[in-house]
């Protein structure tokens, strides 16, 4: 009896649910995908799904497609998020805090939902879908995940250093290019890593905004995997799961604590 | 024109926030080369007028002249002062080399001889060989030298100072106020220094200004303001003090405890009701001998490292605080002298409360935002505005702001030997001051009730 209580009481015991439902849903499917991804249909060691991938031109045209249409996506939201987040930032806290409500509502509607209104709304408009509409799509859903860290970092930013530069004889516009901008770093990595992580792997916008017309290396994936090719499927998977360590690995590297400071979470 | 030898020109300066008014008619100079600290507590409004005279605020009203030159619409960017700040404010994306290096490279000063400068600035600060390292890596002690540095490699005409040392540890403190004495004397120019330790601005300063409620209590030189406070809140917040009530029978005469004192203060009239401020360390304390001026009984004595630090009760009912080499036991009873020298008379700054009322019927009147029973009144018709006074011990106040008819908050507290003497200011912004055995807390709030019969209405006559 004192020995389950014992067991009760470790902090350790409680976070046991949470370590078991992970090994199941998270760790477990990745290491079969990379399992699958190394297999030949009949089940040996093989690299022949890479060896696939690199010969064959449309998976491979795709994927640079992707990446491109993601750093497209990226960049368009760090112009547009930037100044929205500095605007944002210059407000009094709880003007702030309902604008930044709103930006955010939106994020509560289903993706596909909102894809769906975007069509609606082409439709209305009598505007072509395809590549326009397919970045427009990504940029409004993911501009809000840009804003919302460069505005963490630049609203907690310390005052006085914005101070101190006016104060060593920087005029507004240097202020901004020698210290606000360098300092909000942090907040614009956070960002990319919100938006160009999840753009690379999208498919339902794409499929809905270009009328199936415009393929994204999401949709390759889902395509195969649905085709019963399991095996190039988790090998798609896992190439496009090390471009994204390789992103996290590469912004994460920029300061250990001030990453956290922009995160979204 | 000829140019004062004043750097700084402050005159009439009042700066006020929605909700209140931070200075009120500020006028100060400061002199081109002098060491001028302004001290005061928390809220007194001196970190405002720094930040005013570094140009990061604008005055509601008012001018500020630096060098001469109006700064009314001159950005901080352009002006020739440059500003040490509390917490550092070093950035972090720079090295200690690139933080000092910020100002001149924005001047698009040679680069060799920045070189040249950053690195004399480091010697001076003594932090040669840091000038790779990451401010963040550095210890808050450094973090303020190179923020000195920083500063004073711009070479400005008034480095701006505020609170600069609070941050650190004691020790460190005491190092850095004389690095920073010795500094301003090699340097040549102007420090303006803003701090709340009364210690630290009498030791580094030639001139301190004491400041209270944005309002500028006393200008002097640390002896003037240790020696002569001209009010009791200067002699209160300066060291520590004894400070009574008194009355000046005639010059050089003074009576305070029930017992009459010599004094050396001439000018304030005959039976006038006055405020003595007698020093801790002007106070000797002697075995209980015929010789000495009045007695008393030791409470409390405690070892200061230097001195004794005794409070003894006299058989009137007053404390007294002593400070002196020897030790005697608590519950010795003891005699004490005060050499006429030592007693200084100040003017009282009011002997009773005045506030404006409005008169509502021959017993009542408005006054501190609320109705309250008043002495009867005669001749003045209901609803005109009117002078109202009472007497500092004819206030109660309640531990319940509700029991009260108005009700305030603390906002000062003075030990006047035998009683308290607290100013408490009331939702409508009135400050009335109140004499009371009761302890309370600064910034309690209080409930406000004033005996009818001691409050008494005068018309206000037109001018």
């Amino acid at each position: 009896m004192g020995k389950l209580v014992k067991f009760f009481s470790r902090r350790r015991t409680w976070s046991l649910p949470y370590v078991l439902f992970l090994a199941v849903f998270v760790v477990a499917p990745l290491l079969l995908i990379m399992v699958y991804a190394f297999q030949a249909e009949d089940g040996g060691f093989s690299l022949e799904n890479f060896e696939k991938f690199i010969h064959q031109r449309e998976a491979m045209n795709t994927f640079i497609y992707s990446i491109g249409i993601a750093l497209i996506t990226t960049l368009i939201c760090i112009l547009l998020g930037y100044p929205a987040a500095y605007i944002l930032s210059k407000m009094r806290t709880s003007t702030a805090r309902v604008v930044v409500m709103l930006f955010i509502l939106p994020m509560w509607i289903n993706v596909l939902v909102r894809t769906l209104a975007t069509v609606a709304l082409f439709d209305f408009l009598t505007l072509p879908l395809g590549e326009g509409a397919l970045i427009f799509g990504m940029v409004y859903n993911f501009l809000p995940f840009m804003i919302y860290p460069i505005y963490n970092v630049l609203q907690k930013m310390d005052h006085s250093l914005i101070e101190a530069a006016e104060d060593l004889g920087a005029t507004p516009r240097q202020v901004f290019t020698k210290v606000v901008f360098p300092l909000s770093m942090p907040g614009i990595v956070s960002g990319i890593m919100m938006v160009f992580m999840p753009t690379i792997s999208t498919f339902a916008i794409a499929e809905l905004l270009t009328m199936n017309n415009i393929k994204l290396f999401g949709t390759t994936i889902q395509e195969n995997i649905n085709n019963g090719m399991w095996h190039y499927g988790a090998a798609l998977s896992f190439i496009m799961l090390v471009i994204i360590g390789l992103t996290t690995l590469f912004t994460g590297s920029d300061d250990e604590n001030s990453a956290n400071d922009g995160g979204l979470l | 024109m000829v140019k004062s030898n004043h750097i700084i020109e402050i005159s009439n300066v009042t700066k006020s926030f929605p909700d209140k008014v931070v200075l009120d008619d500020v006028s100060l100079s400061v002199k081109q080369g002098e060491f001028l600290t302004i001290l005061g507590p928390s809220g007194c409004g001196k970190t405002t007028l720094l930040r005013l005279i570094a140009g990061f605020n604008s005055a509601s009203s008012g001018k500020i002249l630096i060098d001469g030159k109006d700064m009314t619409s001159v950005p901080p960017h352009e002006r020739p002062v440059n500003t040490v700040f509390q917490r550092y404010a070093l950035f972090p994306n720079y090295n200690v080399y690139d933080n000092i290096a910020f100002g001149l490279k924005l001047k698009k000063v040679d680069k060799k001889e920045i070189e040249q400068r950053v690195k004399r600035a480091l010697k001076m600060v003594g932090m040669t060989d840091y000038e790779h390292r990451d401010v963040q890596s550095l210890s808050g002690g450094q973090q303020q030298r190179v923020a000195i540095a920083r500063a004073i490699v711009n070479r400005p005409q008034v480095l701006l100072l505020d609170e600069p040392l609070a941050a650190l540890d004691l020790k460190m403190r005491k190092d850095m106020q004389m690095e920073l004495k010795e500094m301003h004397s090699s340097l040549g120019i102007t420090f303006v220094y803003v701090t709340h330790d009364q210690e630290e601005a009498l030791t580094l300063s030639d001139t301190v200004v004491v400041m209270n409620e944005g309002v500028i209590q006393q200008i002097g030189s640390p002896t003037d303001i240790y020696n002569e406070p001209c009010n009791a809140f200067v002699a209160d917040f300066i060291g520590e003090s004894n400070i009574l009530n008194a009355t000046m029978i005639r010059d050089g005469l003074v009576e305070f405890m029930g017992k009459e004192f010599e004094c050396v203060d001439t000018g304030f009239g005959e039976n006038v009701p006055v405020d003595v401020v007698v020093r801790p360390e002007d106070v000797y304390i002697i075995r209980n001998a015929e010789a000495a001026m009045f007695h008393g009984t030791v409470r409390s004595c405690i070892f200061k490292g230097v001195h004794y630090e005794m409070f003894v009760d006299t058989p009137d009912g007053y404390e007294i605080q002593i400070q002196d080499y020897n030790s005697f036991e608590p519950g010795t009873e003891v005699g004490m002298m005060i050499k006429p020298a030592d007693i200084h008379v100040m003017r009282k700054e009011r002997t009773e409360n005045h506030v404006e009322g409005k008169l509502v019927d021959a017993t009542h009147v408005e006054i501190l935002g609320e109705e309250f029973e008043c002495a009867a009144v005669e001749g003045i018709e209901n609803g005109a505005t009117v002078d109202v006074s009472f007497g500092f011990s004819d206030v109660e106040l309640t531990d319940d702001p509700d029991d009260g008819i108005s009700w305030g908050t603390i906002r000062f507290i003075l030990y006047k030997g035998d009683r308290y003497h607290l100013t408490v200011r009331t939702d409508e912004g009135d400050d009335i001051f109140i004499d009371t055995h009761d302890v309370w807390e600064d910034l309690d709030e209080v409930g406000i009730k004033i005996r009818p019969e001691a409050i008494k209405v005068t018309a206000i006559t037109k001018a």
